[in-house]
Formats: C-alpha cells, sequence, structure tokens
C-alpha cells in the first residue's frame, strides 16, 4: 500500500512538473533571452527622466523583445523603478490593461479590432514602433528569390500548389498558418492577401514566431511569415527569405516605406497615463528607444 | 486528608477540558483542508460552466452553431463548430490507448507474475523516470525525431508531412504507459495469492492461471487503469500540439495532420480577448474536456462498484 501510494505520488508531481512546462512553455518568448544581448547599455543618448515605482505591460510576442530591452535599459538607468514585461498575446494584453490588471498591454493590432466598443474607447493608443515581416522557405526552395502580392494570394489560397509553378524546384509547398486570431496573421491577410481567405485544410498551424520558425526549417517545401527579429543569425541561415513584389526585406526599406509588409506595434493604456507608466512610455518614444535600441532589435522608429 | 485528597482528585475529572483539546485543532484543520479543496473543485465547475455558455447566451449564437465541422472564426460566414475538435481528442487518444494499454498490461504482467525480484528492481525505477519525463520533452523529442522519420522514411505510406495523427497518437501512448502499467499492476498484486496457489495446485500453468483466475479478478481496476489513461491523453495539450500539425478540419487518415480540443486552445487563448466570441467558444471547448473527463471518472466508479462485487 506504501509502494502504491509513493508511486502516486511520483504521477501527481509528474502531472504537476508537465503542468509547469506546459505553462512555461506557453509565456516565455522565444526571443527573450537575444533581446537582453542585443540591447545596447544607454549609450550616448540622454538619460531617462526617472520615476519610482513598479508598473507591468503585458501582450504581443510580436513586440515584447523590444519592450523587454527598453524595460532593462530603463530600469538600469532608474534604480527606483520596476518594470515588469510580459507576453501572452495581444489579446491577453489587451484584456488585461482594460480590467485594470496590467498598466501597459502591448498589441500587433488596435484595441477596436479585437475589444468591444465601450471598452476600446477606455484605451489610450501609443503607437512605438514599426515592425515588418518576412515571407521565408525551406531551404530546399531553390531559385526563387522574389514573390509579388499576387503570388503570394494565389499560394496562400491554395490556388498554386507547387513551387514549381512559380519558378522554384518540383515541390508540393506547405503552408504554415498562425491561428486565426493572430496579430501576425491578420497583418499579413490584410496586406499582401487583401483580406482572402487562407487555404486552411491544407496548412498546418504553429502558435509562435518561433514555432514557425523552426517549422519551416524542418519541413521541406513549406512556407510561411515571420517577424523580422526573428530572421537573424542562424534562423536566416538556414531559412529562404523572399522579396516582397521586388523590395528587400530590410529595416531600412520599412522604415522607408517601401517594404509593405509592416504595422505599428501599439502600447494600450487605460486612461491617459500618469507616474511611472508615463515615464517609461515617453522613454519608449525618446531618442534612445526610438534611434538606439529600435534599430538593434530590427523594429523601425514610429515617427520616421 | 486522605478522603480529601481523593475528593479532589475525582472534582478534578469534572473540569472542563482546556481550551486547546476542546478546539481540537488538528480536527478542524483537516476538515478546513477537505473543505476547502471540495469548495475549490465546485468553484472551478461553476466558472468553467458558465465561461463555456457565454457564446451561447452573451454573444447570441445559436446552440447548434458549434455542432458543424467548420471552424471559420474570423472569415465570413462566421462558423464556430468544434466538431473536428472532438473528433481530433477522441481520435488521436482512442488510437493511443489502443497502442499502449497492451503494451502496458503485458508489461504489468511481467512485473507482477514472471519478473524475477532483480528485473522488477531494474523496471519499476525505469517506470517512475519514465513518469517524471515533463511531457514537453516529449513532445519535443516527437518533433524532432518522430516527425522526420515519419516523413523521410515512411512518406510512401502517405506521411507526406510527418505532422500526423498516428505520430500524436505514437507521443501520446508513451506518456500514458506508466499510469496504465502502474495501475494495472497495483490491481495485479491486490489479487489474494491463495487464488494463484490454489489455482496451480489444480495443475494448471502460469498461462493459464493468468488467463482464467488473474485478470478476470483484476478486470475492474485493469479497465480504471485504461479509463485512466485516457483522460489524461485527452488532457494533454503540449506534446500533442507539438506533432499533430494543428489542421482545423475533420480528421481524415492516421497520416496527415488533424488537431485537438486542448491545442486549439492553447493556441487561440494568447490572442483572443475575454468575453469576445472567438474566446469563449474556447471555454465552450474546455466545458467539452470537461465533460469528457466527468463521463471518465463516473465510468471509473461504476467499474470500481461492479469490481467490488465480483
Amino acid at each position: 500500500m506504501t509502494i502504491g501510494i509513493r508511486r502516486f505520488g511520483v504521477l501527481a508531481m509528474a502531472a504537476t512538473l508537465a503542468i509547469a512546462a506546459c505553462s512555461s512553455a506557453a509565456t516565455t518568448p522565444p526571443a527573450a533571452s537575444s533581446a537582453s544581448s542585443a540591447a545596447p547599455a544607454g549609450g550616448s543618448f540622454a538619460a531617462p527622466a526617472c520615476a519610482s515605482g513598479t508598473i507591468t505591460a503585458v501582450g504581443s510576442t510580436a513586440l515584447q523583445p523590444l519592450v523587454d530591452a527598453a524595460g532593462k535599459a530603463y530600469v538600469a538607468a532608474c534604480p527606483a523603478a520596476t518594470v515588469t514585461v510580459n507576453g501572452g498575446g495581444s489579446g491577453t494584453g489587451l484584456t488585461q490593461v482594460a480590467s485594470g490588471a496590467a498598466n501597459i498591454g502591448d498589441s500587433d493590432v488596435t484595441a477596436e479590432s479585437k475589444l468591444a466598443t465601450p471598452d476600446a474607447a477606455t484605451l489610450v493608443d501609443h503607437p512605438v514602433a514599426k515592425q515588418g515581416w518576412i515571407v521565408v522557405a525551406n531551404k530546399d526552395v531553390t531559385g526563387v528569390t522574389n514573390l509579388t502580392t499576387d503570388q503570394n494570394k494565389q499560394i496562400w489560397t491554395g490556388a498554386v500548389t507547387n513551387w514549381k509553378q512559380v519558378g522554384g524546384p518540383d515541390l508540393p509547398i506547405v503552408l504554415i498558418l498562425r491561428p486565426t486570431s493572430s496579430g501576425t496573421r491578420a497583418t499579413f491577410k490584410q496586406i499582401v492577401l487583401g483580406g482572402a481567405s487562407e487555404a486552411n485544410g491544407q496548412a498546418l498551424t504553429e502558435d509562435s514566431n518561433g514555432a514557425v520558425t523552426t517549422s519551416v526549417q524542418a519541413t521541406p517545401g513549406s512556407i510561411s511569415v515571420i517577424g523580422f527579429a526573428y530572421y537573424q543569425g542562424t534562423a536566416k541561415a538556414n531559412l529562404v527569405g523572399f522579396q516582397l513584389d521586388g523590395v528587400d526585406a530590410t529595416v531600412a526599406n520599412m522604415a522607408s516605406g517601401v517594404y509593405k509588409l509592416n504595422a505599428v506595434g501599439h502600447m494600450y493604456t487605460k486612461g491617459q497615463p500618469t507616474g511611472l507608466t508615463k515615464a517609461f512610455l515617453d522613454y519608449m518614444l525618446s531618442d534612445a528607444v526610438q534611434k538606439g535600441l529600435i534599430p538593434a532589435q530590427f523594429y523601425a522608429p514610429v515617427n520616421p | 486528608m486522605a478522603v480529601v485528597g481523593e475528593a479532589a482528585g475525582l472534582a478534578g475529572l469534572h473540569v472542563r477540558p482546556a481550551l486547546r483539546d476542546r478546539l481540537d485543532l488538528p480536527r478542524r484543520v483537516v476538515f478546513l483542508a477537505a473543505a476547502s479543496m471540495v469548495a475549490i473543485v465546485f468553484v472551478l465547475l461553476g466558472f468553467i460552466a458558465w465561461q463555456g455558455v457565454q457564446l451561447f447566451v452573451q454573444n447570441g449564437y445559436p446552440i447548434g452553431s458549434v455542432i458543424s465541422t467548420t471552424w471559420s472564426p474570423q472569415d465570413a460566414p462566421i462558423s464556430f463548430g468544434v466538431l473536428p475538435f472532438v473528433a481530433g481528442t477522441i481520435g488521436v487518444t482512442g488510437v493511443a490507448v489502443l497502442i499502449s494499454a497492451p503494451l502496458s498490461i503485458g508489461l504489468a504482467l511481467f512485473l507482477s507474475e514472471v519478473a524475477p525480484r532483480w528485473a522488477r528492481a531494474v523496471v519499476q525505477p525505469a517506470l517512475e523516470i519514465f513518469v517524471g519525463i515533463p511531457s514537453v520533452v516529449w513532445g519535443w523529442l516527437g518533433l524532432t525525431i518522430l516527425v522526420p522519420f515519419l516523413r523521410t522514411n515512411l512518406n510512401g505510406l502517405g506521411f507526406t508531412l510527418g505532422f500526423s495523427w498516428f505520430a500524436g497518437s505514437l507521443v501520446l501512448s508513451i506518456m500514458i504507459l506508466p499510469t496504465i502499467t502502474t495501475i494495472t499492476y497495483d490491481a495485479f498484486r491486490a489479487v489474494p495469492q491463495d487464488l494463484r496457489t490454489g489455482s496451480l495446485a489444480l495443475g494448471t500453468t502460469r498461462w493459464q492461471t493468468i488467463r482464467h483466475i488473474l485478470l478476470p479478478a483484476a478486470r475492474a481496476g485493469t479497465l480504471t487503469a485504461i479509463v485512466l489513461g485516457l483522460t489524461r491523453a485527452a488532457g494533454e495539450a503540449l506534446a500533442v500540439q507539438m506533432v499533430i500539425g494543428n489542421r482545423p478540419t475533420m480528421p481524415t487518415s492516421l497520416t496527415q495532420p488533424m488537431t485537438t480540443l486542448t491545442s486549439q486552445i492553447t493556441l487561440d487563448m494568447g490572442n483572443t480577448v475575454f468575453g469576445a466570441p472567438d474566446n469563449n467558444v474556447l471555454w465552450t471547448m474546455g466545458l467539452i474536456l470537461l465533460a469528457i473527463s466527468m463521463i471518465a471518472v463516473l465510468l471509473i466508479r461504476k467499474l470500481n462498484r461492479s469490481g467490488g462485487r465480483r
């Protein structure tokens, strides 16, 4: 009997471990570690106006590397402040800021597109950066360097199903989508697909930039869309990145506006910000972030 | 003096017990622990049930709208059909148990009836380590080893992508193997030794004893183990999500991608906002998942009662 109980104890412990593993995997941003290493430490920019206290910013994982780096840099300059940055997704960010659980909600999309009007009306939008996405494919897709908007439409709606139809090898195209609720998917659908529906029935779905990057590297003939911050280092070497309508997917082209697959990253507050929240948002728009951190993290300044 | 002393002693018996004893703290503490556990369960059940019906109450979708095979929460015509996810959960779990149950029962039989002491001393700790491996590791192994293996080596069988129903079931079957094995093993050990010796004394072989005495006597325990394995598999999210490809259509083939309730909930929960229809439908899925595991729990209780009568 005691042996039985002991074993059940182990089972229960394993279940707890599994739950812990689940939740940590779901909330940890794939690029968090790379974010901190790329952050310049203040540099030659003016010191931020310091405020004290504790604030929390929650939401978009696409924007998280930037907010995380800015939070670290701000706290380094202002030791009396604590800035906690979490992921969870744009929807979580908007929900939490609207309910007052977080001071700042990060989102790839506008509050109006997600929240009901009365909730969205209480939120104040602070656009902080431009973020870009690139269409990528598995390394075995050779001979294709550019996809036009029309070709993308045909590929993503399932009208074109083989790479040879767009000048590549004789290889079936495997679409890797984000969930329908994803900000990345919504942005790509609006800007490139013109609102056309993706071919769900032939696709795989992965839930984060990191998971998509891994899957595209591993799956022959696959195509997907990832944030600029994720198309770096080994991922860049192991993927094929496409031009869009002949324009290179670079931060410079996004900043000048010729590369169209980009969107503004938003930080929302409930009502006008005060205290540390205001000081931190001012810091996000200061030169230290807009000219220092933002290029280092592969974003573009919100006001060119 | 002696009389007085005795009277004083007797009077002592009638002194009210000390406050500490009257409070009987340990009893109250354990009662409170049990009561709060029950309360938490009911609050959670109530919350999930309440959230689970908000799609119909708050957002005004008819109940029939979820009984559909079309999942299109953003594109018109909007449809919240959850049947692909329910079918996926049942399908991936069912196949996992079909793979795992015979293996687990065989392993439990070996441990309980056949294995020499030293073999048991090796296999049991190995099983316990097995249980301790987190699900994300199983999923990762599945993603890095199983999926590419299926795609390259069994492409001819139809595994065009590797991500598939079969991959999900295989990963799950390994994860639930220790659960089914340990509980079945306990059921076998609980069969009285007299039954075995009595049977052997009649001249039966070991296999005949197992087949005709042990397995029928431990039937309820074995079935309980399988149902527990089923619920564990149905509730698993991460490892399955990593290898099944998450295609929100009805499952068609063991070799093709599919999706499950748990995996769709984790995919969509971070990107939807509380109270919106596409978030409320996730709660509805959670409610369905809860209903599945409650049916399993009822089944276990029924099995144990009928097992007790035998």
